[in-house]
């Protein structure tokens, strides 16, 4: 039995000319592209009209006066400052904890696997199912965080009810939530990293510390980087956690971009500036997004001997 | 059953009194929840008797969207009833409240024809109206071909009726001549005050009267009674912080949200001596006596605080007490009733009112057949049966207010309620200028008193900013 081959190629029924292939091959995801840009840019139209639900009469294109209001409104300056100061807060806080929590669970062992499959409990959280957990917890009249603190001495502690001690309180869900986000993808940076520059300082006796400057961190940065990219997109973004907890108050404490952007819809029916917001919250989450970005693959090609 | 049949049309023949016939069906085995079954089906036989077409839509279904509350329950409860009456069927979503408004929003801005009618708050309406998104249901109340004879539009309370009606003008009254009818009332609360009969005789506290008597009987009950801060009032970021308690008192020292020009334009009209010596002895009263948490305070935690017997009293909507008074709440029957007058001066109080509505969706294909479901719901049957035999309080027709059974059982359950309803009723109605910035200036008003209270800005310059901030936004709107 014998096979027959033949190396004539076979002529395509369809031919692609080749300028044509790259459009072609990209057509699903510009297709997919079409589903999310289409509900963006009508949001940028929604943005530079005067559009209430509760006024259709007055609806019309007034082009850049809703971001042009924001530049004189104090509630828009406040938000944006709460935006930041949380992200910044929450980022900065869960960055410092995971990575603590990943180098002492570094070295793989029964327990240490135990004990972080624990800590991502937190994670598999729904945000507004533990920010509802929180807030009885944190209720000053039988919350037990509210017990705790007269034991230490902290009388009246009112917690997300106060101004002076809301954004802590709301720091401190997230972190509880989130932490485990950037433990999780820092310890699995810390296992990948090869093992002949630790092995090497140890027999040098390099000072631990040192070993943590110089080794550990410029090694995981891609891992930093990823972790806070992620986290900074999301926090600047945060509804669930404040709204739950809070509904942006007490007073304009906690009126970040998200809440803001809701109220306006929902309650407001003020979609003009509501769409606003929304579109300055993507320009800030764009520019954040492009550092990390530029960063992350500057830092790749470090690694790659590129650069 | 010929028996039981003739004791239950004695009863609505007004021959017997309801007790009578209670204690008829019982020597016959009769439970009292299959009395008010009995009771229920003769009211809607006795409905098709009036010669008015209920059939006319049979085999119609019609959808509606409701939020989870006793009114809803009272309705389901008695839905059989219709549907057997008219041949239709009715089907239902319903959410909870937290996130019903929303829901609401979603499906009327969409133009969804999914739901015929849904439930709203007469404030709503003041969005959905302009909005094109819901009827003027004076088109079916005047139109005898399409509403029962019986129906009795007029027995509505007046101002429950009117504050359902508004001509969609800035500013304009509710209620007047071209209104348009958004939506009908179907069950309301006034704001008054419901205390805790127990702690109040154990302290030896009298029932307030005023504003400065509420402030001081606040600060006695909060020093004297151990675990229980003195009163309840909402505090959450929100507009409905400001329509219970804080406006019902506002109101009656004559004080208004927004001023109205010849010209029709809004402007702020809270920055008053009046309105900040009340705003004053507010936030004093909250700071002294209040939830420690208030700036927290939903009508939820408001309610259950007060049934739970963490709270000496609230200065709230009347059915959060009545319903605080019953159930498995660790004061139930404890609590009391009192019409509350917030200026000494006031003849009577003034209670600002929200108000569970029943509306039609313009995007809704079958329009006369929800006609006849909304008709039917916000009748006086349903009312009559929702009030005596579930949880459908308060009623808003006048005929349900004179039962003598529901008064009766009303007064031996919760005493002071009946007395507290018909001293304040006249002058019970919604208190804020109608306008479509509504939800933006109150949720910013109830941020204002926020800082306040937390003593981030005194009183009067917050009024100040409040001030400027709500004509900024008025004059952005076209509004001022």
């Amino acid at each position: 039995m014998s096979t027959q081959t033949t190396d004539v190629p076979r002529k395509s029924r369809f031919k692609i000319s080749k300028r044509a292939l790259p459009y072609v091959l990209s057509l699903p995801a510009l297709l997919v592209c079409i589903g999310i840009l289409i509900p963006f840019f009508t949001a940028v139209a929604y943005s530079l009209q005067r559009y209430r639900l509760s006024q259709p009469w007055a609806r019309e294109y007034n082009w850049g006066a809703n971001y042009l209001n924001f530049m004189t409104d104090p509630s828009f300056w406040n938000t944006l400052k709460v935006s930041m100061t949380y992200a910044f807060l929450t980022v900065g806080i869960e960055l410092v904890l995971g990575l603590g929590i990943a180098l002492l669970l570094q070295q793989r062992s029964r327990l240490n696997n135990f004990v972080s499959i624990m800590l991502l409990m937190p994670l598999m959280t729904a945000p507004a199912l533990a920010s509802l957990m929180w807030k009885l917890m944190t209720n000053p009249g039988f919350g037990i965080l509210s017990y705790w603190a007269t034991l230490l001495g902290i009388e009246d502690m009112k917690w997300a009810s106060d101004p002076s001690t809301a954004m802590l309180t709301v720091v401190i869900v997230d972190v509880w939530v989130y932490t485990p986000f950037i433990m999780i993808l820092l310890l699995a940076g810390l296992r990948s990293l090869p093992r002949q520059p630790f092995e090497a300082a140890e027999l040098d006796r390099v000072p631990r510390l040192f070993v943590l400057w110089r080794i550990t961190l410029p090694m995981l940065m891609p891992f930093l980087l990823t972790a806070v990219l992620f986290r900074v997109i999301e926090s600047i973004q945060q509804f669930d956690i404040i709204y739950a907890m809070t509904q942006g108050g007490p007073g304009n404490t906690l009126t970040v971009f998200q809440v803001e952007a809701y109220l306006n819809f929902f309650q407001s029916t003020n979609i003009g500036r509501s769409a606003a917001l929304l579109m300055i919250l993507w320009v800030i989450t764009y520019i954040l997004s492009t550092i990390f970005i530029k960063n992350w693959l500057r830092l790749r090609e470090r690694a790659r001997g590129d650069a | 059953m010929k028996k039981e049949k003739e004791i239950v049309q004695s009863y609505m023949s007004g021959n017997i009194s309801r007790r009578s016939m209670l204690r008829g069906l019982s020597s016959l085995g009769v439970s009292a929840a299959a009395a008010s079954v009995m009771v229920n089906a003769a009211a809607t036989r006795a409905l098709a008797q009036n010669g008015f077409d209920w059939e006319r839509h049979s085999g119609t279904s019609i959808k509606l969207l409701l939020n989870q509350h006793p009114y809803a329950d009272a309705m389901i409860a008695n839905l059989e009833n219709f549907k057997e009456l008219t041949g239709m069927d009715v089907t239902y979503d319903i959410f909870p409240e937290d996130v019903y408004f929303d829901k609401v929003t979603a499906a009327l801005s969409s133009g969804s024809s999914e739901y015929d009618a849904f439930m709203t708050g007469a404030y709503m309406t003041w969005t959905y109206g302009p909005a094109g998104w819901i009827d003027d249901l004076n088109e079916y109340i005047g139109d005898p071909a399409k509403t029962n004879p019986d129906y009795n539009w007029e027995d509505m309370l007046e101002g429950v009726r009117r504050s359902c009606a508004w001509n969609g003008k800035p500013g304009g009254a509710l209620g007047s001549a071209d209104a348009k009818q958004w939506c009908i009332p179907w069950g309301y609360e006034q704001n008054n005050l419901t205390y805790n009969g127990r702690m109040f005789d154990e302290a030896g506290l009298n029932v307030p009267t005023n504003i400065d008597e509420l402030a001081a009987t606040a600060a006695e009950a909060n020093a004297k009674i151990e675990g229980a801060y003195g009163i309840g009032v909402r505090g959450s970021r929100s507009w409905a912080t400001i329509h219970p308690g804080f406006l019902s008192g506002y109101a009656n020292f004559g004080e208004k949200d927004l001023n109205i020009s010849n010209d029709g334009k809004l402007s702020a009209a809270m920055n008053t001596d009046t309105s900040r010596a009340f705003h004053e002895k507010w936030v004093k009263m909250i700071q002294e006596s209040g939830a420690p948490d208030w700036s927290t305070h939903t009508w939820y935690q408001a309610g259950t605080d007060l049934g739970a017997g963490k709270s000496a009293m609230i200065f709230d909507a009347d059915i959060l007490g009545y319903f605080m008074n019953g159930g498995d709440n660790a004061e139930a029957g404890n609590l009391r009733f009192s019409p509350f007058a917030a200026n000494p001066a006031a003849a009577a109080p003034t209670p600002n009112i929200w108000i569970w509505s029943l509306a039609m969706a313009t995007a809704g294909k079958q329009k006369d057949a929800t006609w006849h479901f909304l008709q039917w719901a916000s009748g006086p049957e349903h009312g009559l049966f929702g009030a005596t035999e579930m949880d459908f309080v308060n009623p808003v027709r006048k005929s349900v207010w004179a039962d003598a059974s529901f008064r009766e059982r009303i007064d031996t359950s919760y005493p002071g309620y009946v007395d507290m309803h018909d001293v304040s009723a006249p002058g019970a109605k919604i208190q804020f200028t109608a306008q479509p910035l509504f939800f933006d200036l109150t949720t910013e008003w109830a941020a204002t008193l926020q800082q306040m209270v937390a003593n981030e800005v005194p009183v009067d310059e917050g009024l100040g900013q409040l001030e400027a901030s709500i004509n900024r936004q008025l004059k952005e709107a076209g509004l001022g």
